[in-house]
């Protein structure tokens, strides 16, 4: 019985130290707590990273935790990457140094902006430190949901992983009305999309009988036709991750939410969500409902599209850089969507030492997640009287008064616009590629148009850093240790994967079987 | 020669080194590390000209293995011409950049950028540059052809007039919509190469497989529309006059020198050397374009009120004369072509620098401020004279050689074309030697009066000392350069599949 749950240990050991965090807030007395909660959550992330690295090594790719979970390569990879950008967005929870000593989030979360109770929660020097458990049980959602091997238990690590985030998004120091809007706005839309969600699976339960991934792709081959039944199903299933993606139009939330929450939960949300609604989609679509493929590639087909158009097109007229980053997450959403179209495995006639369309999406993910977390990190770092100032006016001239902190960030903008010699080119080639392996050269052409509009957007704000006055209201915070980690990981892993992408495509083409 | 030492890579990191060391080192110190960075670099460049024509320095080791990219450099005829420019170039732009740091310009922001920083964005197009001249892989290729773009981003943003921003922001966004259209055919080299067995980016390996007609024509579109932005051609040349209006004469003069060459070169090594069936397919097309740039450039130089934009829009006739070399398919006319880029690189570089004389004096660069300079700036007169003699290809200059070997080259297969394009050698006289007339001679107003008070310095001319010597001396010696080139020109032409036209007197048509 426990051998059959020891492949799945680093999940709960991340559920399980989230366990134990929250007795610590009980436990410890409040000068320590918030120290003692970083360094417990850097520790937790830290051994389950270890352990599925180790895992990684060790186990054939199997079915775990009696075939609830799937233990393989992709999994994994999507596991430790999902770790490590879960602790680098641990490290900017814990930054105090930019705020001038205070956390990132809510004193008293709880209490009513500008209230009495609130004012004596800051007088008092309060701290919600239970967002540090909050992270890790979404961490264990999210891990559970890429590797889950049935519709049943997606459902479960979807809602596990979503509620600490809408949490979360509400808990901002500053500006907490807005806060609260983007959180309450993130949990009815969320809320949705998971009822959308559960009502497919109950479609394809009706159809299949089953929920288990492979009998949902016995069941389809079994029958010639695919009756609307199933469609239906396969529709309302996609919609509830591509809300989770970010992909147009169920993007509403993606501005508002970005923009509203406190930074450092942005950074973890913009990636590991994403992440894992990625991973999650592209073992449903290749799992479960891979004989399906000529069905859902048109319409992944047009929701591509119009994810990269409205994501490059909008950004465009932002005047927000956390606004701007939102759309520019939307628009990578649909550069990833033009990868999983592709759908290019080992299964129809891929050659085993070649890019394909999972391979191709882990490295764009982890060039996504490299420059995405180090931007906003650089995000943190720009204040007007203590609070972020994230508008294009006061990120005037930055570049002129810090040429470091100016020339970190041009690099996470090139990165994100695809620039060569950098992670985001190499991500981008090849998911493209992979696309056009997959007869999909029309999309591609589409999806290399709308990286011109979005370099658009990111040279704006190169020319904003580089080419405008100095804005003298802005302060430029010296950054604390963790950020400093971050836009350091952040750099060298953006350039290092641009220049040298072979080692780590190697791995990603090694582990990008799904097994089923 | 077996080398243990990879000489190539030498060549292209050089400049980015000194380039990084010139960014750490702050101030003046660092302006003069990047001088120095230069001066290495074109020695150990010139040495590496003349040593490569007798060793075989190619580099190929796997890069990316799991699509197939290497890293491989080589060096051909073009790209050693290529590399001689560009090493020749850099510092003599750093020199008459010299006093960029006290200069006073339009709209500048404080607080400045420090004096190291020009020189070390200068390198690193040096470097990038180089790469992309010596690359025979076309994804290292085409990293590098985008990578120059960002320091040539910065080098346009950081100095110059006032709206240099919005021109910065065209410049970037025409290359990069080439750029990305390029990466698109990019991405189908991959797509061909991994159908047929072996994805590799090996421009050799590409050309030995067999393609469908449709997908040769889709790449070639690709890649062609990339470098029809980058050689400016008309339509998508517009970026070129707003750039070089804007930014400092040594940024352009770099940007027209070393970085649009990159077109012509991208449309020989890899339109004609990887896809020559579509290039014939679209010849015609290609040269009506070339006529078009060659007349309407020359005419829009001279309706042109602004120095800058006057010398850039010559440019884009000139670049019209190399693409109709490229695309008349014979041996002579692609030579010429080559040897064009070459003669253009410093003949267009020692224009640029000169009407930057003037700007620096005058604060100015409208034709309409000018008048009377001759007396005051005598020898300053005569260097834009000569330089703009070579311009317009005057016989004994540079330009005259790679004109005149185009077109006698280009005569036999575009007859119609040649005989419209010639026209633009008179053109080519009114623009410079009306703009000679109107700046220089006839009566000063008290404007020029008080502001021209000098004539050039030692340090002007040594800028323009060499370049005008190197015009003259591949002016009359064009022979032992042509002969570099040739045989690129010959071992295009035999992928190409064309043999050259014969003699009328040997019973050609």
């Amino acid at each position: 019985m426990l051998q059959e749950f020891l492949p799945a240990a680093p999940v709960l050991l991340v559920l399980l130290g989230g366990t134990i965090a929250i007795i610590f807030e009980g436990a410890v007395p409040r000068l320590v707590r918030p120290t003692v909660q970083a360094a417990w959550t850097l520790l937790v992330l830290l051994g389950a990273f270890c352990w599925t690295l180790y895992g990684w090594t060790v186990y054939q790719p199997q079915l775990t935790a009696m075939n609830a979970l799937t233990l393989d390569g992709p999994a994994q990879l999507a596991w430790m990457l999902l770790l490590f950008f879960a602790a680098l967005g641990a490290l900017l929870f814990a930054e105090r140094r930019v705020g001038g000593g205070e956390s990132p989030f809510a004193p008293n979360a709880s209490a009513v902006p500008s209230s009495q109770v609130e004012r004596e929660a800051i007088a008092a020097r309060q701290e919600q430190t239970e967002v540090f458990p909050l992270l890790l049980f979404s961490v264990a959602g999210m891990m559970v949901f890429v590797a889950a091997n049935d519709l049943l238990v997606m459902f479960v690590a979807l809602e596990i992983l979503s509620f600490p985030l809408y949490v979360l998004s509400g808990m901002a120091r500053r500006r907490r009305l807005l806060s609260q809007e983007a959180s309450l706005k993130y949990f009815l839309l969320g809320g949705l999309s998971s009822a959308i969600f559960l009502y497919g699976i109950a479609l394809v339960f009706g159809y299949a009988g089953s929920f288990y991934f492979r009998d949902i792709d016995l069941a389809i081959q079994a029958n010639a036709q695919s009756p609307w039944l199933l469609l239906c199903g396969l529709g309302m299933v996609a919609i509830g991750v591509l809300f989770k993606i970010g992909a147009v139009p169920f993007h509403n939330w993606v501005p508002d939410v970005y923009q509203g929450a406190p930074t450092p939960v942005t950074a973890f949300m913009a990636i590991c969500t994403k992440l894992a609604a990625t991973m999650g989609l592209l073992r449903l679509l290749y799992v479960a409902l891979g004989s399906l493929r000529w069905d859902w590639q048109p319409m992944l087909a047009v929701v591509a599209v119009l994810t990269m158009l409205v994501g490059s097109l909008v950004g465009l007229v932002q005047t927000d850089v956390k606004r701007l980053l939102a759309y520019s997450s939307v628009a990578h959403a649909g550069f990833i969507l033009v990868g999983v179209i592709g759908a290019v495995t080992t299964v129809n006639g891929l050659a085993d030492d070649r890019v394909g369309s999972v391979s191709a999406i882990l490295i764009y993910l982890a060039a996504y997640g490299l420059a995405t977390m180090g931007a906003f990190a650089i995000v943190t770092l720009v204040r007007r009287s203590g609070a972020e100032a994230t508008s294009y006016a006061s990120w005037a001239g930055l570049g002129r008064r810090d040429p470091m902190l100016g020339v970190l960030m041009t690099i996470f903008l090139l990165s994100m616009a695809g620039i060569p010699l950098t992670g985001g080119f190499v991500g981008k080639l090849a998911v493209f590629a992979a696309a056009w392996n997959g007869g999909y050269s029309w999309l591609v052409l589409i999806a290399v148009v709308a990286s011109l509009i979005t370099a658009g957007f990111y040279f704006r704000i190169v020319w904003v850093m580089f080419g405008q006055t100095p804005n003298s209201e802005t302060a430029l915070v010296s950054p604390g240790v963790g950020t400093q980690i971050v836009i350091w990981v952040g750099v060298i892993g953006t350039i290092l994967l641009g220049v040298l992408p072979g080692p780590l495509l190697d791995i990603a083409i090694n582990s990008a079987g799904f097994i089923r | 020669m077996d080398n243990s030492i990879p000489l190539l890579t030498v060549l292209g990191v050089l400049p980015l080194i000194f380039s990084l060391i010139a960014f750490a080192v702050r101030g003046r110190a660092g302006k003069h590390v990047a001088f120095v960075g230069s001066l290495v670099t074109m020695v150990f460049g010139i040495w590496i000209f003349f040593a490569a024509a007798s060793n075989d320095f190619s580099e190929m080791v796997p890069w990316i293995k799991a699509i197939g990219a290497w890293y491989a450099l080589s060096l051909d005829g073009m790209g050693r011409a290529m590399v001689l420019l560009s090493v020749i170039l850099v510092p003599i732009v750093l020199i008459a950049e010299w006093t960029l740091d006290s200069k006073q310009t339009d709209g500048h922001l404080e607080p400045r950028w420090g004096s190291n920083v020009f020189g070390a964005l200068a390198l690193m197009v040096e470097g990038f540059g180089l790469f992309v001249f010596m690359a025979s892989d076309v994804l290292l290729f085409y990293i590098f052809f985008e990578a120059t773009l960002i320091p040539m981003f910065f080098l346009i943003t950081g100095w110059g007039g006032a709206k240099r921003g919005k021109a910065a922001m065209k410049f970037l966004l025409y290359s990069l919509a080439g750029g990305l259209i390029m990466l698109f055919a990019v991405i189908g080299v991959y797509a061909v190469t991994a159908g047929a067995g072996q994805p590799s980016f090996l421009i050799d390996d590409f050309a030995a497989i067999a393609m469908s007609e449709t997908v040769q024509k889709m790449l070639f579109v690709g890649f062609f529309i990339a470098f029809a932005v980058k050689a400016p051609m008309v339509p998508v040349h517009t970026w070129l006059p707003d750039t070089a209006e804007q930014a400092v004469p040594g940024a352009t003069a770099l940007l027209v020198g070393i970085l649009d060459k990159i077109g012509t070169f991208g449309m020989i090594r890899i339109c004609l050397g990887m896809l020559p069936g579509a290039s014939l397919w679209a010849t015609p097309l290609v040269v009506v374009l070339a006529v078009i740039s060659i007349i309407y450039g020359a005419v829009l130089a001279i309706t042109s009120t602004d120095l800058l934009r006057l010398v850039s829009y010559t440019s884009v006739s000139h670049f019209g004369f190399m693409v109709l070399g490229i695309f008349a398919f014979t041996t002579s006319s692609i030579t010429g072509s080559i040897f064009y880029m070459l003669a253009h690189g410093f003949s267009s570089a020692a224009l640029f620098l000169a009407v930057g004389f003037l700007q620096n004096r005058r604060g100015s660069v409208a034709i309409a401020d000018f008048g009377g300079v001759r007396e005051f700036a005598p020898l300053l007169a005569g260097v834009f004279l000569v330089s703009g003699l070579a311009t317009l290809g005057l016989p004994g200059t540079a330009n005259f050689a790679g004109e005149f070997v185009i077109m006698t080259g280009a005569w036999p297969r575009q007859t119609a074309a040649v005989a419209v394009a010639v026209f633009a050698t008179v053109l080519a006289a009114v623009y410079v030697l009306w703009a000679y007339q109107r700046v220089f001679t006839g009566q000063p107003s008290d404007e020029v009066k008080k502001s021209i008070t000098s004539d050039l310095d030692g340090r002007e001319k040594l800028v323009i000392g060499p370049l005008i010597a190197l015009l003259l001396v591949f002016g009359f010696f064009p022979q032992p350069m042509i002969n570099v080139v040739e045989q690129t020109a010959v071992t295009t032409m035999n992928v190409v599949g064309m043999t050259d036209p014969l003699p009328g007197s040997m019973g050609g048509k």
